[in-house]
């Protein structure tokens, strides 16, 4: 333990990840709560992609019952199937914030439960905003970005639960770079949400295609230096490599399935009186990959925060008497 | 160091609060909706009313139209062509024509514009309602639809109706042109309604053909707004008895 009044080293506090027992059943809930969050996300997409948002015109019921489920036809069954996912995966979620609040030892894990748990229930009042007030772009744009920070916590959950992170001693190597590698991940996740709001703002009709074409390229220099710097500086960090090697691998996807979704859905769909199943489904999968993208990313950015220290330099004050004029 | 991180995240989400603003400020402006409110228009003396009628061509290839997959509701049955372009014989239908220059504005009739959904479609595809008119929409087919008015000066409003529901009655506050209607369970389904402070207004036929009667002399702007194709004015001056015949085309894209 580190001394009361004294700043705990980086390895103290990478070791204080020991002081909770591994919890299969906590994590293995974990793990299935980001995949059903997964799923939720290609159900929401669905539902854009399906111009099926107001198929649905009432919330928080669905056709005045909150209990009946309406006829499976048309737009319908997008919507009300992503609802009734969101409500599963809400309920998934207060069991999960339960349940860490009381077997996790680790204080800020029980916040992070609490936080997810309020990230699902804004979300959740984000999506009934969207369809009370008829899809407005900035709200249904702040809907699909909140769907996405709230997968990316429940993967950050099911990392911090898994028996590596809580059992493993991290391996660590300083790094003495600049930028260091955390200020590359961080920025990668920033313009990964500038991205993400950007598709979403034209997905939602609130901007045109060209911000979010015109920022592709932007996105795919930050990611990829920082995926070959974590994969050429600390291939041996197995925690920052594999993370390092997916993001690019998902970069690499995502670029070829928005070249489709734009060529579908902007180029050939244009005048398209229905939305067309070669466009749903690559914009689909374009926001299904940018989601695991975004996530990967997060993970990266954890274990580089984990096992990738930054080197501080330290300012040697000179001993040496001034010369003094007489 | 601070400031450098402060302006790499603050500067792009500045941005694109501006590219929002920007956009958001241009969907208001795209909106057709041109001064068509004005003073409460003079009595017509029945004596005097002239008229004027014509036929809207389509010059060029007409576009094929395209059919459209209704598979998604088995109660869908019936004509599954698009109707965003229809030509017959290189005449143009369902070409909104109204006089949107040279008239006050009218009291609205009693009477309702009804708006039949049948075979998963809207009946008809383009109408014309004027400010305050009851429009009743009805739903003859055996599946639900949700009827959303998609209004730029209106208030947007989305109601669910049921196979042989009572008619939904709405009405219109402010003129718009080219108003969708759109079904979000039948994404196919789509129409358009013209809201007009008068009542001197048409739409073509599967002849393109239009007639417009009952107008007091005086001159006039004539519109001719297709849904694709946009708008295409025409000034014209009618004498006492008039009968003048106005002809417009709108060339392939």
């Amino acid at each position: 333990m580190a001394a009361r009044g004294r700043k705990p080293s980086f390895e103290e506090l990478a070791l204080k990840s020991l002081s909770t027992p591994y919890n299969a059943p906590h994590h293995r809930f974990a793990v299935l709560i980001a995949c059903i969050t997964f799923c939720l996300l290609v159900a929401g997409a669905l539902v854009t992609s399906n111009d099926a948002g107001l198929s649905v015109p009432d919330w928080p019921t669905s056709f005045g019952s909150l209990y009946k489920i309406p006829r499976w036809v048309g737009g319908v069954r997008y919507e009300h199937s992503h609802r009734m996912v969101a409500e599963f995966v809400g309920f998934l979620t207060i069991v999960l914030a339960v349940w860490t609040w009381r077997a996790d030892k680790r204080r800020w894990m029980k916040w992070l439960g609490v936080a997810a748990l309020g990230t699902v229930i804004a979300q959740g009042v984000l999506g009934g905003l969207t369809v009370l007030f008829y899809l407005p772009p900035a709200i249904s744009s702040a809907h699909a970005a909140v769907g996405q920070t709230f997968f990316c916590i429940a993967c950050a959950i099911a990392l911090f639960t898994g028996r590596r992170w809580v059992e493993e001693v991290p391996q660590t190597a300083m790094d003495t770079q600049r930028p260091t590698l955390i200020t590359l991940t961080l920025l990668s996740i920033f313009v990964l949400y500038v991205q993400l709001l950007l598709g979403a703002m034209f997905r939602h009709h609130g901007m045109s295609w060209w911000p979010h074409v015109l920022n592709a390229p932007i996105v795919a220099i930050v990611l990829t230096w920082t995926a070959i710097r974590a994969m050429t500086q600390y291939s041996k960090i197995e925690a920052v490599r594999r993370p390092a090697i997916l993001m690019l691998g998902l970069l690499i996807t995502q670029l070829c399935l928005g070249f489709l979704a734009f060529t579908t859905r902007v180029a050939w769909g244009k005048d398209a009186v229905q939305p067309e199943a070669a466009m749903i489904a690559s914009t689909v999968a374009h926001v299904a990959v940018g989601a695991l993208l975004l996530a990967a990313t997060v993970i990266l950015a954890i274990q580089v925060w984990r096992h990738v220290p930054v080197a501080r330099e330290e300012k040697v004050t000179s001993t040496e008497p001034k010369a003094v004029a007489a | 160091m601070r400031l450098k991180l402060l302006l790499t995240f603050c500067v792009p989400l500045l941005g694109f609060c501006v590219l929002t603003a920007c956009n958001s400020q241009k969907s208001i402006d795209q909106s057709p909706t041109a001064a068509l409110s004005g003073p409460p228009a003079a009595p017509i003396d029945p004596a005097t009313v002239a008229s004027v009628s014509g036929t809207v061509h389509f010059d060029g290839t007409a576009p094929e139209a395209v059919p459209i997959d209704m598979s998604n509701d088995p109660a869908c049955k019936g004509d599954n062509k698009a109707e965003t372009v229809v030509v017959n014989g290189g005449k143009l239908a369902n070409v909104f024509v109204y006089v949107k220059d040279g008239l006050g504005t009218f009291p609205a009739p009693a009477n309702a514009v009804v708006i039949d959904q049948t075979g998963c479609r809207y009946r008809p595809h383009v109408a014309g309602v004027m400010v305050g008119q009851k429009l009743d929409i009805r739903n003859d087919d055996p599946t639900e639809h949700n009827v959303h008015a998609i209004g730029m000066q209106n208030a947007q409003w989305n109601e669910s109706q049921m196979p042989k529901a009572a008619p939904i009655e709405k009405s219109f506050d402010h003129p718009e042109i080219m108003l969708p209607i759109k079904c979000n369970q039948h994404p196919w389904m789509k129409m358009y309604v013209n809201v007009v402070a008068n009542p001197f207004y048409a739409v073509t036929d599967a002849n393109g053909k239009f007639e417009i009667a009952g107008l007091p002399p005086g001159d006039y702007t004539i519109a001719f707004v297709q849904e694709k194709m946009g708008e295409q004015d025409q000034k014209i001056t009618l004498g006492a008895k008039d009968k003048k015949t106005l002809d417009i085309s709108y060339k392939a894209q």
